[in-house]
């Protein structure tokens, strides 16, 4: 990359010719307050916070999205950039609800920390504030729009990255918002629920439904036999919510954190995703072997199965016949388990901890109760377990750790990498060699998808079978993937799709742990 | 060819067309048939005339009598009087200018100190007839352009000639092209801002609606000198006289092989296509013009890339609004040194303003750069009505190069 | 504004923190929303604005307006939000002692400002006719034969019709 050399607070630097002035700063360690930027994601220069003085120009410059160039001068900390930086948050905060102290973001909250970073101490510009109904209608994700700083990061990812556009701003002036079609609730316009707009919000303008009342109510009722499940992608996350490092796997504090706050069994999904996976290849090997509708594409992703419902409906007769994983689990629960222990049914309540909000949706689906109870009664993210354990005052960090209960027995351990993408398929390919074979695949390569990034291949050898499969996370990618397909120019056995980029482990219910 | 003794202009502008001008425009057309001189007289829907105060507006050559405030009734008196018996009807004349009644409109106070370079044809050629604007040299610089000019020469002689760009912004109109010609890109576009939508400005509207093919032709140099071979006019929707007539002479320009495929038997291809606004006044703002044109929520991204370099859908693009084009073609023919010599010494050429507010004359007028306030205000627009003083005047974009003696009473002046 | 041409012309009639509020009032309706310093700040300045011309305004607005107008200016993103505080500045710059008469003094000079002025009959010249009366549409007008006519200012909406009817024209606007 061709290098071009720039001053920034009289301290010069050579950057790539294709940075951003916010980039140079950042190399040159000069902090620039930001709100509305996403890297990649939401680069539109909204919010104005990270204004800078560029020397020629003749007003401030948004240093997010201004290049740089040979010889320029910018200065990021003048009086005027302080000024403006400031009024401008003073604006913002002029017509954000301010309840920090009951907000669900306190805490984490980016504007909250702008405002302390840039020393605002008074509102001098209030006037009338947006007062619009929070819709709260859908199972996963709550819209609460007086809290709404209109930065787009979740307009961004939800049209761009996942190319689901259920939200876009709407109306001018004073008078806009991100809204819906016709300002339908989400529940009612084709959001799949993924909750990666809660992700990227930077305010508690998004957040998830809050379950965990429905959760204490249950533990609290001497009548029912409260189960829980937790899928992979919790154990990892947790952690961090308790002053852990990123990424630390917490799987055993987490079980005696469950059971302190008083589940009567401890499960783990992935035994589940065993019973998935068994299904799912089998389920392959029969449409191959029988001339099934190919590829096989898999299920265990709500947010997907919603957006295939709504976009792809010709691909519907392409979806697994399994039900994913948690409701896999929570059938065997209300039928299997109950009757090995004697329990009635409807005496058993499963909770699942799932790293989605679509999740939520899912365990509401009428179809999902085969049992005639639903086979999931309450989904919780990562974030409300996290919550549960504060509210109940147990000390996370300090816990000792505990095993899963077995429910019947030794999970394969090939559910683990569920949570990541292209584990689904990785796993199945597994199942589908055990069972021609008797022996387990070699390793499987992967290879990128030329000109998709984010889609990836395989092809393996099995038995005299050439199995190609593809692995897409994010929606947006799956539409290219599936585009592909229905255009012709691919023909997968198998596909796996998770509707969040970079798979359940980043999904909608995880913690916020951006440092953008 | 039929020729005509004599022709009456009827104003069609949007003020005009509102008070009722199309059912003048039957009525002459019935009366003149009634006394059996259609032969002898022609009736013409031409664009505004400017003094829309004084509306509807009709003109009668050869003889160039304006009439104003004109109704239905007094269409038989015109008939009967001034195209049958050569009387002019003076209760019509403006101001009910009896004193001399062979005032014609071009000699009274209103038009004596304007200058009209883009709007040279408005309220003179049918708009809807592309063989009038021909015969007034219409395409005649495309032409010329296309024949005997190279890019860089058509460059020059727009920055030669000193024009700015009548949008607000002043940027100068060559260097812009010039940005724009020098990227190299599969495609490029040229643009027309027709948004206009600050308060009190009709500007463009009138020129769109009197002499549409003057903007086009210019779209075209503009596309010839960049390298573009597609343009877009964005114009809003609130406008539909100036949609039905730019729609009209597109279609016309293309059967007359001006716009299309090889435009005078050159490699040159341009085509050009309308798109409405949905009235939304930062769709004026060039980016958010273009991000409207491309589909999405009308809204301003930032700049740099600038649109000469990274424009409609990502290619080199030009946009310069109405008025701009409509100076063009004539400093193409005229010569940048013509149009030079008009204005001051940093702003040349003329501008058109639309004067409205505590003001007699209400209306459309060009005058050259440099014109003051004061003649604008009482030379030309008659004064502040019932004896008023004068406060202020508020205008937009380039206001000091315009009004250098702005300030007529202490303190007074304009907001920008 | 961004304006190209639009040449208004005011007279001593005119309100010049009226012309302001206007003005404002175009650009807070026309703002596209997305960025801050355009979309609440001038609805912000509109609201001092209005507040203003209905005289409430406080000690300190004079300064809020030029904060504000000088920072929408300096950090907004395109040409609209970047012009849209000219009115007010410009206002300011030549026609200050009007804004400090609405402020201070809760005065409109050029009698524009419903809030600040109000309506009263010459009692001296009233002719008892009582043609005020009957147009006003509001009936805040009252008297009788022999007794002058009075406007309740309390009723009153300002609307001038009486101003219009009166046919010895002894009704006027008072600042």
């Amino acid at each position: 990359m061709q290098m071009v050399n720039i001053t920034i607070d009289n301290c010069k630097i050579q950057v790539p010719a294709n940075y951003t002035v916010l980039e140079a700063a950042r190399q040159a360690n000069i902090d620039i307050p930001t709100l509305c930027f996403l890297k990649d994601i939401n680069e539109v220069g909204a919010c104005r916070m990270c204004v800078v003085e560029v020397k020629g120009a003749r007003s401030l410059q948004a240093a997010c999205v201004y290049p740089v160039s040979e010889g320029l001068e910018v200065y990021t900390q003048t009086p005027a950039v302080r000024e403006a930086r400031k009024v401008t948050l003073e604006l913002i905060l002029s017509n954000h609800e301010k309840k920090c102290l009951t907000c669900v973001r306190s805490e984490n909250c980016e504007l909250q920390r702008l405002a302390k970073d840039l020393n605002v101490k008074d509102i001098r510009f209030e006037g009338e504030t947006s007062n619009l109904p929070i819709d709260d209608l859908s199972p996963s994700v709550v819209r609460d729009p007086n809290k709404c700083v209109l930065c787009r990061r979740c307009v961004s990812m939800c049209k761009n990255i996942q190319s689901v556009g259920a939200i876009e701003v709407t109306e001018r002036g004073f008078r806009t918002t991100v809204s819906t079609a016709f300002n339908k609730p989400l529940s009612e316009v084709p959001c799949v629920n993924c909750g990666q707009c809660i992700n990227v919000c930077p305010v508690g303008a998004l957040r998830e439904k809050d379950d965990i009342e429905k959760v204490w109510d249950a533990l609290a009722n001497p009548e029912l036999h409260v189960l829980v499940q937790t899928a992979p992608a919790v154990r990892v996350a947790l952690g961090e919510e308790f002053g852990m490092p990123i990424g630390s796997r917490v799987t055993g504090k987490m079980v005696s954190a469950l059971s302190r706050l008083g589940f009567d069994k401890v499960f783990d999904t992935d035994t589940a995703a065993d019973l998935t996976i068994m299904e799912e290849g089998t389920e392959l090997l029969n449409r191959i072997k029988n001339g099934g509708k190919l590829p096989l594409i898999t299920s265990c992703s709500p947010g997907w199965i919603k957006f295939c419902e709504h976009n792809y409906p010709e691909f519907l007769d392409n979806l697994s016949s399994c039900k994913s994983p948690q409701e896999m689990f929570g059938a065997v629960l209300k039928s299997y388990y109950a009757q090995k222990n004697g329990i009635d049914p409807s005496k058993i309540f499963v909770v699942s901890i799932m790293p989605c909000t679509a999740k939520k949706f899912e365990s509401q689906r009428p179809e999902l109760s085969s049992t005639g109870y639903p086979d999931v009664d309450v989904v919780l993210t990562t974030r409300e377990l996290a919550r549960m354990i504060k509210e109940a005052g147990i000390d996370f960090k300090s816990l000792p750790d505990k095993q899963f209960d077995d429910p019947m027995g030794d999970a394969s351990g090939a559910g683990v990498i569920f949570g990541t993408t292209g584990g689904v398929m990785e796993a199945a390919i597994r199942t589908v060699s055990e069972i021609l074979s008797g022996k387990s695949a070699d390793n499987i390569e992967y290879n990128d998808v030329r000109g998709l990034e984010g889609i990836k291949e395989a092809s393996v050898e099995l038995e005299g079978i050439t199995l190609k499969a593809a692995v897409a996370h994010g929606l947006g990618n799956a539409r290219k993937l599936l585009d592909k397909i229905k255009a012709g120019e691919a023909d997968y056995h198998f596909v796996e799709i998770m509707a969040c980029p970079g798979g359940c482990v980043n999904g909608g219910g995880q913690l916020y742990s951006h440092q953008w | 060819m039929q020729l005509y003794r004599a022709h009456v202009l009827v104003c069609g502008g949007t003020g005009c067309t509102s008070s009722n001008s199309n059912k003048i425009i039957s009525e002459l057309e019935a009366q003149i048939a009634n006394s059996g001189i259609q032969n002898e007289v022609k009736v013409v829907r031409t664009g505004c005339f400017g003094l829309c105060a004084e509306g509807p507006i009709i003109v009668v050559y050869p003889e160039g009598s304006m009439y104003t405030m004109v109704k239905v009734e007094d269409v038989k008196e015109i008939v009967e009087e001034h195209l049958v018996k050569g009387r002019i009807v003076k209760r019509l004349l403006p101001g009910g200018n009896v004193k001399d009644e062979n005032v014609s409109a071009e000699s009274s106070d209103f038009f004596a100190k304007q200058h009209r370079i883009a709007l040279r044809n408005c309220g003179v050629i049918n708009p809807e007839n592309i063989d009038e604007y021909i015969a007034f040299e219409g395409y005649k610089a495309l032409g010329k352009v296309l024949t005997e000019m190279t890019p860089q020469d058509v460059v020059d002689v727009i920055k030669r000639s000193g024009l700015r760009g009548r949008g607000g912004g002043g940027f100068p109109t060559g260097i812009k092209w010039e940005f724009a010609m020098k990227q190299e890109a599969d495609q490029k576009y040229v643009c027309c801002n027709a948004d206009e939508g600050d308060p009190g400005a009709f500007m463009d509207r009138s020129v769109l609606e009197g002499d549409p093919h003057s903007v086009i032709e210019a779209m075209a140099i503009a596309g010839y000198a960049i390298g573009a071979n597609q343009g877009y006019v964005y114009v809003r929707a609130e406008y539909p006289i100036a949609v039905k007539r730019l729609g009209i002479a597109i279609q016309q320009a293309k059967d007359y092989g001006l716009l299309g495929k090889n435009i005078f038997g050159t490699d040159f291809s341009f085509d050009l296509e309308i798109r409405l606004g949905a009235g939304a006044f930062v769709c004026g703002e060039e980016t958010a013009l273009m991000t409207s044109i491309e589909g999405h929520r009308g809204e301003p991204r930032p700049r740099p890339p600038f649109p000469a370099v990274k424009g409609l859908w990502q290619k080199p693009t030009i946009l310069n609004n109405v008025e701009t084009y409509a100076n063009i073609p004539q400093i193409i023919l005229n010569g940048a040194e013509w149009f030079a010599s008009i204005g001051t010494e940093k702003s040349k050429g003329t501008k058109v303003f639309a004067v409205g507010g505590k003001i007699n004359n209400t209306g459309l007028v060009e005058i050259p750069m440099g014109t003051t306030l004061r003649e604008v205000i009482y030379d030309i627009g008659g004064g502040i009505p019932n004896g008023k003083k004068f406060k202020a005047a508020q205008t937009g974009g380039l206001p000091e190069d315009v009004f250098l003696q702005a300030i007529l009473i202490r303190r007074l002046t304009m907001i920008h | 504004m961004m304006g190209s041409g639009g040449l208004i012309v005011m007279d001593e009639d005119t309100c010049m923190v009226d012309i302001a509020k206007f003005f404002l009032e175009f650009t807070v309706d026309e703002s596209c929303g997305k960025c801050p310093p355009c979309r609440i700040g001038t609805k912000r300045m509109y609201e001092i604005l209005e507040r203003i011309t209905e005289g409430k305004g406080e000690e300190g607005d004079i300064e809020k307006l030029e904060i504000l107008a000088k920072n929408i200016k300096a950090a907004a993103l395109c040409g609209l939000g970047q012009t849209a505080p000219n009115p007010i500045l410009s206002t300011l710059r030549y026609f200050r002692d009007e804004y400090i008469e609405h402020v201070r003094d809760k005065k409109c000079s050029a009698g524009v400002c419903k809030s600040l002025m109000h309506f009263e009959i010459d009692a001296e010249k009233c002719k008892c006719c009582g043609i005020c009366a009957k147009q006003c549409p509001v009936g805040a007008i009252s008297g009788e034969k022999k007794v002058p006519y009075v406007i309740d200012q309390n009723k009153c909406i300002k609307c001038g019709v009486c101003v219009e009817k009166c046919p010895f024209k002894v009704i006027s606007k008072k600042a």
